[in-house]
């Protein structure tokens, strides 16, 4: 062995040329041999054969105003079919005297949306408290009407994106805390506690949610004493809730799990109640984990309400899909399910999104 | 905070175990404990891994639960009473082997969340008592950070800070350096020497002769869930008396 001791220090230095920028970047990512470059062209190749025709239909020849089906001559999309029922598809039947109070209901809830989701808004505690105890309250009044000289508008009339929104928010809304609640329950050591939260989870996670609208719209009535009548959109929203709330429970759990059980320990010790240590070390650990999976489920419900359509209830979907059955306007099916897939996408992209950003902002760690 | 209890002349006893067994379903695991500790005194625990010393003191604050005998910590008997329970807790501290700080929090959160929610202090005092606390650890320049962004010895140093920031009457250590790197154990070692030096009474589970023999006024031997050994720390690892004292502390020293 020859024993060695090194004294020199040395620098850094910076990366070779040629490692970097977009060339560099290209060379090494799309062309680096022969094959990749080979994949590279077709696949460029194919997404502008797919892209060119749809861009030309859709944008290019397209007639985007107009009143009837007759002002749509150029042979591309028809967004006159959109544009003339854009009121019917945002809120269905709801009268036309009253449609300033959902356009209302729906700026207070932008307002409320961006006052909790941006940064550095002030009073961040009371926008809160708004949100969840009495935005519902202001929303319903002024939708349903029958108060402060408002004619009441039955939910019947309730329609379109409107309907949708009402029937997500409320089933995300309220299934999230019954969810936690189930998942705990479910993880608890008291034996009936723990008994009837895995038969709730299980019962209702093992029935397809058409069967739920249906047995909420069906046979619920079948049980109520003779003369009482519950909202049908009402029960369409227990139903939803419950059901979400099952699924909710499950990917709650997940996370419950995924805490060590030192963090309880810790809390015990030092004197939290079990509320107190759930409230404020378990859950919000737990929460954190599993955000991709609630907000996957609260994606999944989002869609899901379309189902409603199925027991009378007309939602974005359902409008659209009634609109273009109209013999006035027959063959634009293919408008009206992109105008649809549009909307839905734009909600359902706009959580993906936040919960990612959600997710940045929690991280403690490097 | 005088306890009310203690009207005679005679050493306050901060905790005491009469008869205690536990088992974990068929297993014996704590087999007829007794043990009084007084107020101000600082036990040091050992055992070979396995010899239910965790699960003695954990039974202390109600981590675990004994089945049979009597715990009855600061005059006030451990049972089923929430009540107790709870206020056991209080007045319990405990920091564990591997810290169990909350990684959400920063450190000045982990440290003031009990305060606040379980003694019902205002923020702005438990955040002032926090920052007393992080200084006897010698760590207030981190309050602000997480916990995942110490080193081990900080975040044992912070988990110490934070149940000393309850005012806890009794401190229970469970190998608190065992998870540590070398060169960090002695910064945890000081700060809890500091720390029986300003009267804690302390029930410690740690291997750490130096610490025993500085501090301790009792070292406990524990061997398949009972107390095997009990003497002065000079005496135990001078001359230990149980033949598996002697053959724990050869493994243990020898080599
Ligand atoms: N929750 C538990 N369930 C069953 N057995 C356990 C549990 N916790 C500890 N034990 C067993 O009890 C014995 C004593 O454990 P412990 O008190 O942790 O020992 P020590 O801290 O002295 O190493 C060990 O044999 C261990 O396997
Ligand atoms: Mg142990």
């Amino acid at each position: 062995m020859v024993a060695y001791v090194n004294t020199e220090t040395l620098p850094s230095l910076p990366p070779p040329k040629g490692l970097q920028g977009p060339a560099a970047w290209m060379r090494q990512n799309l062309f680096s041999n022969w094959i990749n470059g080979t994949i590279t062209v077709v696949l460029v190749i194919g997404i502008l054969a797919a892209l060119i025709p749809f861009v030309n239909w859709a944008f290019i020849k397209a007639d985007w105003v107009g009143t009837s089906r007759d002002d749509c001559t150029s042979g591309g999309a028809c967004w006159v079919f959109v544009y003339v029922h854009f009121k019917l598809f945002m809120l269905g039947l709801y009268p036309e005297a009253e449609t300033w109070r959902a356009l209302l209901v729906g700026g207070i809830l932008v307002l409320t949306l961006a006052g909790l989701m941006i940064k550095g808004v002030p009073l961040k505690k009371y926008i809160q408290i708004f949100a969840l105890f009495f935005f519902p309250i202001v929303a319903y009044v002024l939708l349903s009407g029958g108060y402060f000289g408002l004619p009441h508008v039955e939910t019947n009339f309730w329609g379109g994106l409107l309907l949708t929104l009402v029937i997500a928010i409320v089933g995300i809304v309220a299934a999230f805390p019954l969810g936690i609640l189930l998942a705990l329950g479910r993880r608890s050591s008291m034996p009936i506690v723990k008994a009837i939260c895995v038969v709730f989870i299980e019962v209702w996670r093992g029935v397809p949610l058409i069967t739920v609208l249906f047995m909420s719209s069906v046979m619920l009535p079948l049980f109520l004493p003779e003369g009482m009548e519950i909202d049908k959109l009402l029960r369409a929203l227990v139903g939803i809730t419950l059901f979400q709330a099952a699924y909710l429970a499950e990917v709650v759990r997940s996370g419950l799990q995924a805490i060590p059980k030192g963090q309880t320990e810790a809390a015990n010790a030092l004197g939290l109640t079990y509320w107190q240590g759930m409230y404020k070390v378990i859950l919000p650990q737990a929460l954190k984990i599993v955000i991709p999976g609630i907000v996957n489920s609260f994606i999944a419900l989002f869609k899901d309400t379309s189902l409603v359509l199925i027991i009378g209830l007309f939602d974005l979907l359902a409008t659209i899909q009634g609109a273009f059955s109209n013999p006035k306007w027959l063959g634009y099916a293919i408008e009206g399910y992109l105008f649809a897939a549009l909307v839905y996408w734009i909600f359902c992209f706009g959580m993906s999104r936040y919960s990612q950003h959600v997710e940045r902002s929690l991280k403690t760690t490097h | 905070m005088e306890n009310a209890n203690a009207t005679n002349a005679k050493p306050e006893i901060a905790v005491s175990l009469r008869d205690v067994n536990k088992w974990y379903g068929e297993f014996h695991v704590l087999k007829n404990v007794n043990l009084d500790v007084e107020r101000g005194q600082r036990i040091v625990i050992c055992g070979p891994s396995g010899s239910g010393k965790s699960t003695m003191i954990r039974c202390i604050n109600r981590l675990e639960e004994h089945q049979a005998g009597q715990i009855i910590v600061d005059g006030i008997e451990l049972n089923n009473d929430l009540k107790n329970i709870d206020q056991i807790r209080r007045e319990v501290g405990m920091v564990f082997q591997h810290f169990n700080l909350f990684p959400h929090l920063t450190v000045l959160e982990n440290c003031c969340l009990a305060p606040m929610w379980v003694r019902k202090i205002p923020r702005k005092q438990a955040e002032a008592t926090a920052m007393e606390y992080l200084e006897r650890v010698k760590i207030p320049h981190q309050a602000k950070k997480y916990p995942g962004q110490l080193s081990g010895g900080q975040q044992q140093r912070v988990a110490i800070a934070r149940s000393l920031c309850m005012k806890p009457r009794i401190m229970l250590f469970d190998e608190p350096t065992s998870a540590l790197d070398p060169e960090m154990i002695k910064e945890v070692l000081d700060t809890m020497i500091e720390l029986a030096e300003s009267g804690m009474t302390m029930l410690c589970v740690t291997h750490e002769m130096g610490f025993a023999k500085t501090v301790a006024d009792s070292v406990i031997f524990m061997d398949a869930g009972q107390i095997i050994e009990m003497n002065t720390p000079d005496e135990f690892f001078n001359h230990p008396q149980h033949e598996r004292s002697k053959l724990f502390l050869s493994q243990i020293l020898g080599h």
